[in-house]
C-alpha cells in the first residue's frame, strides 16, 4: 500500500506496485483538473492493460474515448455515486480487474440522447440492451436485469449489431469496444 | 567615446528615418492605386455588380495598409492608435452596404488620397534636392571642393527634413486614421448597450439557476429527507417497508445528483475547466450528431471568460448543425490571428441560416457582443453554411513547466 497525492507520483506508484486493479479519482492535486486520468493513461501506456477504474463526479465522452483508445481492456469509468450501490460497484471492480470494461450508463446515455441517425433505428428494448452492453455486462447479467431469457438478449444484440453494421462477436470486452468505437468514430454516417 | 557613440546612434536613427521616408513614398503609391481601385470598383458596382469583388478587395487592402500606418504613427507619437470599424468587407451585398455606412472606411479613403498626394510631393521634393546636390557635386573641381557653401546648405536641409517628413506622414495617419470624436461617442454608446445586455443576461442566468435548483435538486433532497424520516419510523415495525423506502431515497438522491451535474455543465462544463477551450470544443464536437472535422491551433489557453463565451457559442452553433442543417459533415476551425480568436463552424447542409430570422443566432451574437465579439454567417440556400465567430482578446504568454495546460494543435475527426 502506498498513499500518493498527485498525478506523476500516482503513475510511479502504479508502475511500481502493479496492483490487481487501481481505483483512481480524475481530479488530483496539484491543479485538480484531470491528473488522475492522465496518470492512469500514462501508466497504461507503459503497462498495457493495467486495470484502472476511474471515478469522477462527472462523465465526459472525451475522457471515455481516451481511456478506451488503447483497446487493451481492463478499463472502467464510473460516476462516484455508483459506489453507493455496493454490489454493482464491486462487480464493476471485478470486471475491470479481470480485463473487462465498466462504462458508466451515463456515457452511453449521453450518446444515445444526442446521436440520431443510426441509433434511431434501434427499438427501445435494443437501446436498453446496448446501454447494459456498454456497461460491460454479460448476456446472462443483461437477461436477469431485464427479466428476459439469455436467448432473447442474444437476439437483441444480434439485432443491434446488424442495425449498426457491426460484425457479431462473443467476447464481452470486444463488444463494448466495438459499440463505443462505432459511436465515437462514425456518428451519423453510413 | 560617448560623443562618438551618440553620433553613431544619431546617424543610425537618421538612416532609419530615411528608410521610413522611402517606405512612406512607396506606400503612398500603393495608396493611390488602392484609391483608384476603390473608385473604379464603386463605379462598376451598378454594372451587374462586377465591382463588388474589386471594392471588397480594395477595402480589405486599405485596412491592412491603414493598420500598418496606425502602428507606425503609434510608434512615432508613443500612443497606440486603433481604428473603429463597424463593418467587415466581404463579397456579400449586406456587408458591403455596412462598409459604405462605416465612417472609418470613409476616413480611410480620405487618408488614401492625402497620403498619396503627400507621398508624390515628398518624392518630387527629394528628387529635386538630390538632383541639385549631385549637380553641384559633379560640377565641382576636386575632391575637397565638393564642400562648397550651397552643397552644405542643401545637405543640412536634407538632414533636417527627413525626420520631419516621417513625422508628417505619421501626423496624417494620426489625424485621419484614428477614430473621430463622433466615433468615440458611438463606441461609448455601443459599450453601454452591450454592458446592459450583459448585465441582463447575467441576471436572467442567475434566475434560471435559482429556479432549476429550487424545482430540481432542492425539491428532491427535501423528498429524500422525508422518505428517510418515514424509513426511520418504519425500521422496527416493518423492516421490509423501511428497506423499500431507503431504496427510494437513494434513487431520489441519485436523480438530485444527476440534476446538479446537468446544472454545473450549463454553468461551466468540467471538461472546459480541465482542458480549456481545446478540450471543451473536442467534447462538444463529440456530442454533435454530425461528424465534425477538427482543426484547432491555439498556442495557449485564453482567459477563462473568453474560453467560456466561445465554448458556449460554439456548442450552440454545433447543436444547430445537428438539429437544423441536415448536414452529413461539419468542420470546426480555431485560430488566433491579428489579436482576435476566431472559431469557424461549417457544414454541408441545406444552408439558409439567417441571424435575423432565428432567435438562436441573434442570442449568440448578443452574448459575443459583450466581449466585442462578432458573428458572421454565410449560408446561401442549398449550403454550405459557415458561421464565423470572432472575439478580440490578448493571449497570455505561453506558460512553461509541467502544470502548463495542454493546448496543442489538434486535428482529428470527432
Amino acid at each position: 500500500m502506498e498513499a500518493v497525492d498527485n498525478g506523476p507520483m500516482l503513475r510511479e506508484a502504479l508502475l511500481r506496485h502493479r496492483p490487481d486493479v487501481a481505483v483512481v479519482d480524475v481530479r488530483l492535486p496539484p491543479t485538480f483538473t484531470d491528473e488522475g486520468l492522465v496518470a492512469a493513461i500514462a501508466a497504461r501506456r507503459d503497462v498495457p492493460g493495467l486495470p484502472v477504474l476511474v471515478l469522477s463526479q462527472y462523465v465526459e465522452q472525451l475522457y471515455a474515448r481516451e481511456l478506451l483508445a488503447d483497446q487493451a481492456g481492463g478499463v472502467g469509468y464510473l460516476l462516484k455515486d455508483r459506489v453507493g450501490n455496493v454490489d454493482e460497484f464491486v462487480g464493476a471492480v471485478r470486471r475491470v480487474a479481470a480485463g473487462g470494461t465498466a462504462m458508466d450508463a451515463e456515457v452511453i446515455g449521453q450518446l444515445l440522447g444526442r446521436r440520431s441517425a443510426p441509433l434511431a433505428r434501434l427499438t427501445a428494448r435494443e437501446r436498453e440492451v446496448l446501454e447494459l452492453v456498454a456497461e460491460g455486462r454479460s448476456n446472462a447479467a443483461i437477461a436477469s436485469a431485464l427479466f428476459v431469457t439469455d436467448k432473447a438478449v442474444g437476439k437483441h444484440i444480434t439485432g443491434i449489431f446488424t442495425k449498426l453494421d457491426l460484425p457479431p462477436s462473443d467476447d464481452d470486452n470486444r463488444r463494448v469496444r466495438a459499440v463505443l468505437a462505432y459511436l465515437q468514430a462514425a456518428p451519423g454516417g453510413r | 567615446m560617448i560623443g562618438q557613440t551618440a553620433r553613431v546612434t544619431r546617424v543610425g536613427e537618421w538612416l532609419l528615418a530615411a528608410f521610413r521616408l522611402v517606405a512612406g513614398v512607396v506606400t503612398a503609391l500603393v495608396a493611390l492605386v488602392l484609391l483608384l481601385a476603390l473608385v473604379t470598383g464603386l463605379v462598376l458596382v451598378p454594372v451587374f455588380g462586377a465591382g463588388v469583388p474589386v471594392v471588397a478587395g480594395a477595402l480589405g487592402a486599405t485596412r491592412a495598409l491603414a493598420e500598418l500606418h496606425r502602428r507606425e504613427a503609434g510608434r512615432v507619437f508613443g500612443v497606440p492608435l486603433a481604428g473603429s470599424y463597424t463593418s467587415q468587407p466581404s463579397w456579400s451585398w449586406r456587408d458591403l452596404l455596412a462598409c459604405l455606412r462605416d465612417q472609418q472606411n470613409g476616413r480611410d479613403a480620405i487618408w488614401l488620397a492625402a497620403h498619396g498626394v503627400a507621398g508624390v510631393v515628398v518624392f518630387w521634393m527629394t528628387y529635386g534636392l538630390l538632383a541639385a546636390l549631385s549637380g553641384l557635386a559633379v560640377g565641382a573641381g576636386g575632391p575637397f571642393s565638393v564642400f562648397t557653401f550651397p552643397v552644405l546648405v542643401i545637405a543640412a536641409v536634407i538632414w533636417w527634413l527627413v525626420p520631419w517628413t516621417v513625422r508628417g506622414f505619421a501626423l496624417l495617419a494620426r489625424v485621419l486614421l484614428a477614430p473621430s470624436d463622433a466615433a468615440l461617442t458611438r463606441r461609448v454608446e455601443q459599450l453601454t448597450d452591450s454592458r446592459a445586455a450583459a448585465v441582463d443576461a447575467q441576471a436572467a442566468e442567475l434566475r434560471r439557476i435559482e429556479r432549476d435548483l429550487h424545482d430540481g435538486a432542492q425539491a428532491r433532497l427535501a423528498a429524500v429527507g422525508m422518505t428517510l424520516g418515514l424509513a426511520a419510523q418504519a425500521v422496527r415495525s416493518d423492516p421490509d417497508q423501511a428497506a423499500a423506502l431507503i431504496q427510494e431515497a437513494r434513487a431520489d438522491a441519485g436523480k438530485a445528483l444527476a440534476e446538479l451535474r446537468d446544472l454545473v455543465r450549463g454553468i461551466h462544463p468540467p471538461v472546459l475547466a480541465d482542458r480549456g477551450l481545446v478540450g471543451g470544443l473536442e467534447a462538444a464536437a463529440l456530442l454533435c450528431p454530425v461528424p465534425v472535422a477538427l482543426d484547432i491551433d491555439l498556442p495557449v489557453r485564453p482567459q477563462a471568460p473568453v474560453e467560456s463565451a466561445l465554448y458556449f457559442a460554439t456548442a450552440e452553433v454545433l447543436a444547430n448543425v445537428g438539429t437544423h442543417s441536415g448536414a452529413t459533415a461539419a468542420w470546426l476551425r480555431v485560430r488566433y490571428a491579428g489579436g482576435a480568436l476566431s472559431v469557424v463552424v461549417g457544414d454541408d447542409g441545406r444552408g439558409g441560416a439567417d441571424p435575423r430570422r432565428g432567435t438562436g443566432l441573434r442570442g449568440i451574437e448578443r452574448r459575443l457582443a459583450a466581449f466585442d465579439g462578432t458573428l458572421r454567417v454565410t449560408s446561401p440556400s442549398g449550403g454550405p453554411t459557415e458561421i464565423t465567430m470572432e472575439l478580440p482578446c490578448a493571449l497570455p504568454p505561453p506558460a512553461s513547466g509541467p502544470s502548463s495546460p495542454r493546448t496543442t494543435s489538434s486535428s482529428a475527426t470527432a
